[in-house]
């Protein structure tokens, strides 16, 4: 994957809007964590969200996700509204990952993504208790799904490892297949490189191409200037809770405040980082 | 002092780890020999005590558990060196001998002790005790001198199916034989001496491999392990053969697993501590005697019992889903106060209905007696059959009632657990934050696992109502709630077996030790910190629990890894 691929891409006619949020603004206490973002993701689109530590990327994606109620704002997807509940945004197709990694530790990777399906399944209480043929045909779905986006994010062969045991990068992507798992239009992912080393990075990159391809519109938090700049269509700025430029890789590459913020100011967003840190629930 | 004197040396890839002495194993035979010789002879002078101990060549049964105990032995001396060589490779003998050799010794020391205390002093132990003894003692010291093996795993194993299910057979058998042999104890010294020879050949068993292999060979097939355990329960009234104590006991027990199943799928399945779990049983009670055609019965509606079951699982549903929507929004300690109150709650209702506070629904403290007995089908519950020459009593037809309920929650029980709802409850446990955003319904599986829970429990209620024959407040009183989740902290939470087992425990020792009654909370909680500190994931553990409460432990989570490929393989 190089960039040339990239501008391809970018040159592709532009899809309708997936996901709108217009707005958003996220204040604890004292603290404005989120400071009026908007940022709107069209169909097969990787944004990037960048920005230096304590910016509120993270709590800017749990807003989107209804993990946190935005103080005001709006989120729009598929030109609807967003109730600020994770199960209906899971519901309406939007999915993601979290920046340490929240995998179910004592399941194996294929009921980590099994759980995963929960949502675009019906079987209830009454109907597993029968185990009829209906039940059997939706288990049995679930599973060939699971084992197929195993073999997608390419773990088809740690099917049935703890989660638990499984090495860093695996469970990275084991994350990603638990999410492509509740059938996402757009897929959020917090961070899916860090920690890990250069040939890991780059077969990340291949997988969200990966994805991509296969029609999801992806938003990615990265530190990786390098990782996020080959990748995105468009990248978004964040600096203290707010949007300091939205644009094209080479736009923000080149645009001198966004060396500031990380290199000229990063003390003081060290200390922006504290109060944070004390919410309940803070950074997930 | 070589190798050449171990069978071991055949077979090149088992490496012996250190090399016995010679005398270990005509040692081991001697002492087998005396402890059968000494089975046979006369072991306490007096004959009134423990069945009658003293006659010479006349073994009573308490000589002849000693007996099958050397047998043993006698069946892994020959594994060890003799005819019997080729199983060598898998059973681990030594260690069983072990077990065997220290259970042995604690048997004999606590027979001699029995009779010592039961007549007057030691004087009236009889020679035939000490041979026993000695007998036990030199199987234990030829065991230690036996070399240790490093052997193959006997999971991997492969016998013909028969094999399996006859393996499975013989040892469902076996817990039926001994089931009845100690609940026909009806002392509290010969049933003690009863429990050291069970966990002294089921210590054996575990040691030396075979229960590794039976498990496999459960999991191998597992619909035959499931009606081999059934029809041994189901037979098991055929062995009392009119005995109503025992019977009785058995089916307060089946009432009890049938809750602790129930409350198992809120506090193992859904991972939520629910203290005031037997309202839900008693509100099923009170739905039966209500509706019973009993004197005192408040309602006028006769329903026919099946409805009643249908309409007591009901209303206990009803009563967890309103004590569960507010409070399933608080969790972990908070979640366990709130429980507790409405257990406590429901008992003073119950006390208060009486017509003075309120419409009389439940006669207060008197509650409602004099229920009678059921008939279904024309099958009057009430009056003894005999079957088979066997005579079934009145608590024998109850068992069978019972036992189809907890066949029900068993199944209940395993098929939710291996379903998108359980799946859905094992990730709130592991991660409710993730499991949510992963678009799992937290509230509503919390609030389902509630909602079944006390379903299960209203149905067993409904039927403890008519075994009882009568319902009254404080049958329902906290201490239950405890020992219901003791029962299943005990035996394994989330497990079916453990929890089966546990209930079994908790509820048949203080029936027959009438002096462990009296210091039954003493004991029970002193068990409880024991197992807490040295066992948290209960006698039998589940997979998943067994990890999550040893969170650090890298070893045992690649272990149990291993152990589930192998299983995945066998299921292919």
């Amino acid at each position: 994957m190089t960039v040339t691929e990239t501008q391809d891409v970018a040159a592709r006619p532009i899809g309708d809007p997936v996901l709108e949020a217009s707005g958003v603004t996220m204040r604890f206490g004292g603290l404005l964590a989120v400071n009026d973002v908007n940022l709107t993701v069209r169909e097969g689109e990787i944004v990037g969200l960048i920005g230096p530590n304590g910016a509120g990327k993270t709590t800017f994606f749990n807003c989107l996700t209804g993990l946190y109620k935005p103080t005001s704002g709006q989120v729009r997807f598929s030109g609807t509204p967003l109730p600020p509940k994770p199960r209906a945004v899971v519901r309406a197709g939007m999915a993601r990952t979290f920046q340490n990694i929240r995998l179910f530790a004592n399941m194996t990777a294929l009921e980590n993504v099994m759980v995963g399906r929960y949502c675009r399944t019906s079987a209830g209480a009454l109907t597993s208790v029968l185990h009829g043929p209906k039940f059997r045909r939706e288990e049995a779905a679930t599973r060939a799904r699971a084992q197929e986006l195993l073999e997608f994010v390419g773990l088809g062969r740690s099917t049935e490892h703890l989660a638990r045991n499984m090495p860093y990068g695996d469970q990275r992507r084991l994350e990603i297949a638990r999410a492509l798992a509740t059938d996402p239009k757009l897929i959020l992912l917090d961070e899916p490189t860090a920690g890990m080393n250069p040939q890991e990075t780059r077969q990340a990159s291949d997988l969200i191409f990966k994805i991509r391809d296969s029609g999801l519109s992806v938003v990615v938090i990265e530190h990786d200037m390098r990782f996020i700049f080959n990748l995105c269509d468009r990248v978004l700025c964040l600096v203290q809770g707010a949007a300091l430029i939205e644009g094209t890789p080479e736009e923000v590459q080149s645009d001198p405040r966004v060396i500031e913020a990380y290199i000229g100011t990063g003390e003081d967003d060290d200390e922006d980082e504290g109060p944070q840190d004390d919410v309940p629930g803070g950074e997930v | 002092m070589t190798d050449i004197d171990t069978p071991v040396d055949d077979i090149s890839e088992a490496p012996v780890a250190k090399p016995g002495k010679p005398i270990a194993w005509p040692l081991g035979l001697a002492g087998v020999a005396l402890v059968i010789v000494g089975s046979f002879l006369s072991w306490s002078y007096d004959g009134q005590i423990l069945n009658d101990l003293s006659i010479n060549f006349y073994p009573n049964g308490l000589q002849i558990l000693a007996i099958i105990l050397a047998l043993l032995s006698l069946v892994l001396l020959l594994v060890e060196k003799g005819p019997l060589v080729k199983l060598g490779s898998w059973l681990d003998a030594t260690l069983g001998l072990r077990a065997l050799g220290v259970g042995l010794v604690l048997y004999m020391v606590l027979a001699l002790v029995a009779i010592s205390v039961e007549s007057d002093g030691l004087i009236n132990v009889n020679p035939g005790g000490y041979v026993t003894l000695v007998g036990g003692l030199l199987i234990a010291v030829s065991a230690w001198m036996l070399p240790l093996h490093q052997l193959r795993d006997m999971s991997e194993a492969r016998m013909p199916a028969w094999f399996d299910i006859l393996s499975i057979a013989v040892l469902m058998a076996a817990l039926l034989f001994t089931a009845a042999y100690a609940l026909a104890q009806t002392e509290a010294w010969p049933l003690i001496l009863c429990l050291v020879f069970v966990g002294a050949a089921a210590t054996c068993l575990f040691r030396c491999g075979v229960m590794t292999f039976v498990s496999h060979a459960g999991q191998r097939h597992r619909k035959v392990l499931t009606l081999a355990a059934f029809a041994a329960a189901f037979l098991f009234p055929f062995t009392q053969n009119g005995d109503d104590t025992n019977m009785s006991i058995a089916g307060s027990v089946l009432v009890f697993s049938a809750t602790a199943m129930g409350l198992n799928i809120v506090v193992g399945l859904a991972g939520l501590l629910d203290l005031g779990y037997i309202a839900f049983l008693g509100s099923g009670a009170y739905v039966a005697a209500t509706l019973s055609t009993s004197a005192f019965a408040t309602i006028d509606w006769k329903p026919p019992f099946l409805i009643v079951v249908l309409v007591g699982a009901c209303v206990a549903a009803t009563l967890g889903l309103i004590i569960g929507s507010p409070t399933l929004r608080v969790s972990g300690d908070y979640l366990a106060i709130v429980t507790l109150g409405f257990g406590e709650i429901f008992r003073f209702s119950m006390f208060n209905l009486d017509g003075n506070n309120g419409p009389n629904l439940t006669n207060g403290p008197n509650g409602i007696p004099g229920i009678p007995d059921l008939v279904l089908f024309g099958f009057d519950f009430g009056t003894d059959h005999t079957v088979a020459g066997v005579e079934l009593t009145r608590n024998a037809n109850y068992y069978f009632l019972l036992l189809i309920l907890v066949g029900f929650v068993i199944l209940t029980f395993s098929r939710l657990n291996n379903s998108r709802i359980g799946r859905g409850w094992v990730a709130i446990r592991e991660d409710e934050k993730a499991a949510e955003a992963m678009g799992v319904n937290v509230f509503g599986l919390k609030l389902l696992a509630f909602a079944i829970g006390a379903f299960l429990a209203g149905m067993a209620g409904t039927v403890k109502a008519h075994q009882d024959g009568a319902v009254s407040p404080d049958q329902y009183i906290f201490l239950e709630s405890a020992f219901l989740l003791a029962a299943i902290v005990l035996g394994g939470m989330g497990t079916i077996v453990g929890v089966l087992l546990g209930a079994t425990i908790l509820k048949v020792l203080p029936e027959k030790l009438r002096f462990f009654l009296e210091y039954r909370l003493l004991l029970f909680g002193l068990l409880l910190v024991l197992m807490m500190r040295f066992r948290p994931e209960g006698l039998v553990a589940s997979r998943r629990r067994k990890l999550e409460f040893h969170e650090e432990d890298e070893a045992l989570a690649v272990a149990v890894e291993e152990e589930r490929l192998i299983a995945v393989e066998e299921a292919k």
